[in-house]
C-alpha cells in the first residue's frame, strides 16, 4: 500500500482519535499513526479545511492548537472511526486466535476478553477465509526447557545450555544472554546474545538437550539487535557454497523446504535448482538421505564427496554382516 | 492522492454521514465542495463514480435508494449506525494482547490490514503501546503469490483456477476450485474448498500453485458451507503422526551426535576397526527417518529392523553409483 492509499483511513481516524485524547501531543499522536510530525500536521491543515455544505465558519473541523497540543473545537459530525473491514476484523481475530494456541504466549484470558470485545466492536465485520494453526509440537524436554528459558526471560537472567547445532552435527555447552523466543513456521525458539559466538542466535527449543537458569543478569550487548525475520530464517552470506541440483519428483520437498534460486521445470516433474549452504558436512547428509532421488551437478567435489561416502558407507554395512 | 482529491473525499463523508435524505448525485455535485471542479457532466460522473470505489474500498457503507417522496431522485447516504465502529474499552493487559496479535503477521495483505484495525481502535480510544516487548512472539508469514489472489477471491466469493503441480506421481493440472478458506497449518499454506473437477472437498498447498491465480463468475456465487471446520480439515488431510518404531543401530564413537541425542545406548560393537556403540531410538516418521540416518553415511549402521535397513541401504547404493 502507497502513502496516498493510507491517507484517507488516517485522515478519517484522526479526528475520532483526538476527541478521545484531547491535548494530545503532535509528536506522541504521529507515532500512534506512524508517520513523521510533518505529516501529520499537513494532515490537521487539510481537516480544517473540510466540513460540512455551506462550508462557513460554524460548518468547518475545527481544531484548536495549544503549543504542541490539540484539541477538537468541532468535529462535524465525524466522532467516531469507521468500523473494521473484514479483512481487518480477520487479521486481528485471526492473530489473536494464534495467540491462544501458541505454547507459553502472553496471558489466554486477557487474549480471550480481548478478542470478545472486538468481536462485539466489530458487529458484521466477522473473520472469514483465513485460519492459521501453529500446531506447535512439543515433547517433554521442549516442554521444560520452554518453561526454564521463560522464567530466565521474566528474571532477566543468563542461561547455560546444552544445544544440538544441526548445520555442524555437534553438541555444545554455552552460555546466553536471552532476548526474547520467537514462534516461526510453527516451531519455538529462542533468540539470545552467545557468549560463544559473540553474536545474537537462534535457538531452536527442541535443540536444546538441557538449560539451567543462571544467578547472574542476562546482559546483551547494546548493539545486539533482534533478528528480522519478514523474510524468513536463512541469512545469505557471501561465504555460503552453492551447489545445483537436479532433484527427482519424490525430492522436490527440498525446495519448498529450504530457500532455493534459480528454479527450473524439467519433464516429468524433475526441478533443477541452485540451493545455498553453510556447512558441507550438513549439505552431504541431506543430499545423502536422498539417495538416488537428486543428482548434484555442480560443484564437483561436493558430488564426488558424496559418491565417496556412500560407497564408504556401503561398505561399512557390508562387513557388518559378517561381524559375528 | 492530491490534496484536492483527499479534501473531496473527507467531505464527501462529512456530508453523506450528515444526511438522512437521500442525495441525488446532482445535488451532492452541486453541496459538496471539490466537486464544481469538474467542468463537464462527464467529468463529474468519471469524478463520483471514483471516489464511491474508493469510499467502498475502504469498507464505507455507502447506500443507495430512493426518499419516500413523490418524483424523488434515488441518491446516497451512509447510515451512521453502520458506518461507526462500535464502542471499545480494553483492560492493559487485553491491549497488550492486541499489540502482539498486530506483530504475528509478516504479510503484505495481513500486516496492513492489522494496522489498519489498530489505528481505528485507537481512534476509539483506546491505547495500545507497541513498544513493549513480549516474552514469546508467534509469527505467521504469507511469502507465497497465491496467497493475496486467493484471500481475495475468498473474501468476494468467486471461484478460481489454477495450475497445480502434484509431485508424485508428477503431474501439472489446472484446477478448478471454489475457495472456502486459506489456511495456515504448522507454517504452511492451503487453500481449501470445493473442487468442481473431483466435485468434492480439497486441499491445495500454496506453495505448489504454479503461475496465476485467476478468479472467475460473478461475487457472492461461494460460501463455506457452515459445518466446515477449515483448520480441521487441512490437519486431518495432511496426515497426523504414525505410530512410533523402536529402531536399533550402530553408531561410530564420537559421531552423529543428531542421532545420539535421541537414543539409548545399549552396548559396545567395533565394527570394520571402528570402535562404536549399539543405540536404541525411537521414532516418529518411520519415512523420514531413513533419509536422516542414511544422512549419516558409515558413521550409523542399522541394525534392526530388516526394512529399515534395506530402504537404507537402498539410499546409499543410489547415492553410490549416481555420480560415476
Amino acid at each position: 500500500m502507497t502513502s496516498a492509499q493510507d491517507r484517507l483511513p488516517r485522515l478519517l481516524a484522526l479526528v475520532p482519535y483526538l476527541i478521545a485524547r484531547p491535548g494530545v501531543r503532535v509528536d506522541e499522536a504521529a507515532a500512534d499513526f506512524g508517520v513523521p510530525a510533518r505529516q501529520l500536521r499537513k494532515d490537521l491543515e487539510l481537516l480544517w479545511m473540510c466540513g460540512l455544505p455551506g462550508y462557513g465558519p460554524g460548518d468547518l473541523i475545527d481544531l484548536s492548537f495549544e503549543g504542541d497540543t490539540i484539541s477538537v473545537a468541532f468535529d462535524a459530525g465525524m466522532n467516531r472511526p469507521l468500523r473494521l473491514t473484514g479483512t481487518e476484523a480477520t487479521a486481528l481475530l485471526v492473530a489473536l486466535n494464534t495467540l491462544l494456541e501458541a505454547p507459553g504466549v502472553a496471558d489466554a484470558d486477557a487474549v480471550r476478553r480481548a478478542a470478545a470485545k472486538i468481536e462485539a466492536a466489530a458487529g458484521q465485520a466477522q473473520p472469514a477465509g483465513v485460519a492459521v494453526g501453529l500446531g506447535v509440537r512439543e515433547g517433554e524436554t521442549t516442554a521444560r526447557s520452554r518453561r526454564v528459558v521463560q522464567g530466565a526471560l521474566r528474571a532477566g537472567h543468563a542461561l547455560r545450555m546444552t544445544y544440538y547445532t544441526a548445520s555442524r552435527d555437534r553438541i555444545t555447552e554455552r552460555t546466553v544472554d536471552p532476548m526474547r523466543m520467537l514462534i516461526v513456521e510453527g516451531r519455538s525458539y529462542l533468540e539470545a546474545w552467545c557468549r560463544r559466538a559473540e553474536a545474537v542466535r537462534l535457538f531452536r527449543l527442541d535443540r536444546i538437550d538441557d538449560v539451567t537458569e543462571l544467578d547472574e543478569p542476562a546482559a546483551p550487548p547494546p548493539y545486539a539487535e533482534q533478528t528480522d525475520t519478514s523474510a524468513g530464517l536463512f541469512r545469505e552470506r557471501p561465504d555460503h557454497e552453492v551447489a545445483q541440483l537436479v532433484l527427482a519428483p519424490d525430492a522436490r520437498w527440498v525446495s519448498e523446504y529450504y530457500p532455493v534460486e534459480k528454479v527450473t521445470e524439467l519433464d516429468d516433474g524433475y526441478l533443477r535448482v541452485r540451493m545455498r549452504y553453510a556447512d558441507e558436512s550438513w549439505m552431504v547428509r541431506l543430499l545423502l538421505g536422498l539417495g538416488g532421488d537428486v543428482t548434484v551437478e555442480e560443484p564437483t567435489a561436493l558430488a564426488h564427496g558424496l559418491r565417496d561416502r556412500a560407497r564408504r558407507a556401503l561398505s561399512r554395512a557390508g562387513q557388518l554382516a559378517v561381524t559375528p | 492522492m492530491s490534496v484536492a482529491r483527499a479534501e473531496r473525499l473527507v467531505n464527501l463523508v462529512l456530508c453523506l454521514l450528515s444526511t438522512r435524505q437521500y442525495l441525488p448525485a446532482e445535488r451532492i455535485r452541486a453541496i459538496v465542495a471539490g466537486y464544481a471542479d469538474a467542468p463537464t457532466d462527464e467529468a463529474f460522473h468519471r469524478m463520483f463514480e471514483r471516489d464511491k470505489n474508493e469510499l467502498r474500498d475502504l469498507g464505507i457503507p455507502l447506500e443507495f435508494g430512493s426518499n419516500r417522496t413523490i418524483d424523488a431522485e434515488d441518491g446516497y447516504r451512509i447510515a451512521r449506525r453502520d458506518y461507526e465502529l462500535g464502542d471499545i474499552d480494553l483492560e492493559p493487559d487485553e491491549a497488550a494482547a492486541v499489540a502482539l496479535a498486530v506483530r504475528l503477521w509478516d504479510s503484505p495483505e495481513l500486516t496492513g490490514a492489522a494496522a489498519g484495525a489498530l489505528l481505528k481502535l485507537r481512534a476509539a480510544g483506546v491505547d495500545v503501546d507497541q513498544g513493549v516487548p513480549a516474552v514469546v512472539e508467534p509469527k505467521v508469514r504469507t511469502t507465497e503469490p497465491a496467497f493475496g489472489p486467493l484471500l481475495a477471491a475468498v473474501q468476494a466469493g468467486r471461484a478460481v483456477r489454477f495450475d497445480y503441480r502434484r509431485p508424485s506421481p508428477a503431474e501439472l493440472r489446472t484446477r478448478t476450485l471454489e475457495p472456502w478458506g486459506v489456511v495456515s497449518w504448522r507454517g504452511r499454506w492451503y487453500v481449501v474448498g470445493h473442487d468442481r473437477d473431483r466435485n468434492a472437498p480439497r486441499c491445495f498447498r500454496l506453495s505448489r500453485i504454479a503461475g496465476d491465480v485467476r478468479a472467475f463468475g460473478r461475487p457472492g456465487v461461494v460460501s463455506r458451507p457452515p459445518d466446515v471446520d477449515l483448520l480441521e480439515f487441512v490437519s486431518a488431510s495432511t496426515g497426523e503422526l504414525p505410530d512410533t518404531t523402536t529402531v536399533r543401530l550402530w553408531v561410530a564413537e564420537h559421531r552423529a551426535a543428531g542421532l545420539r541425542r535421541r537414543a539409548t545406548v545399549v552396548g559396545e560393537q567395533t565394527i570394520d576397526d571402528v570402535p562404536g556403540d549399539v543405540i536404541e531410538l525411537e521414532l516418529h516418521h518411520p519415512d523420514s527417518a531413513a533419509s536422516w540416518i542414511a544422512g549419516y553415511g558409515e558413521d550409523a549402521l542399522v541394525l534392526e529392523p530388516e526394512v529399515l535397513r534395506k530402504t537404507v541401504h537402498e539410499r546409499l547404493l543410489a547415492a553410490a553409483g549416481g555420480a560415476r
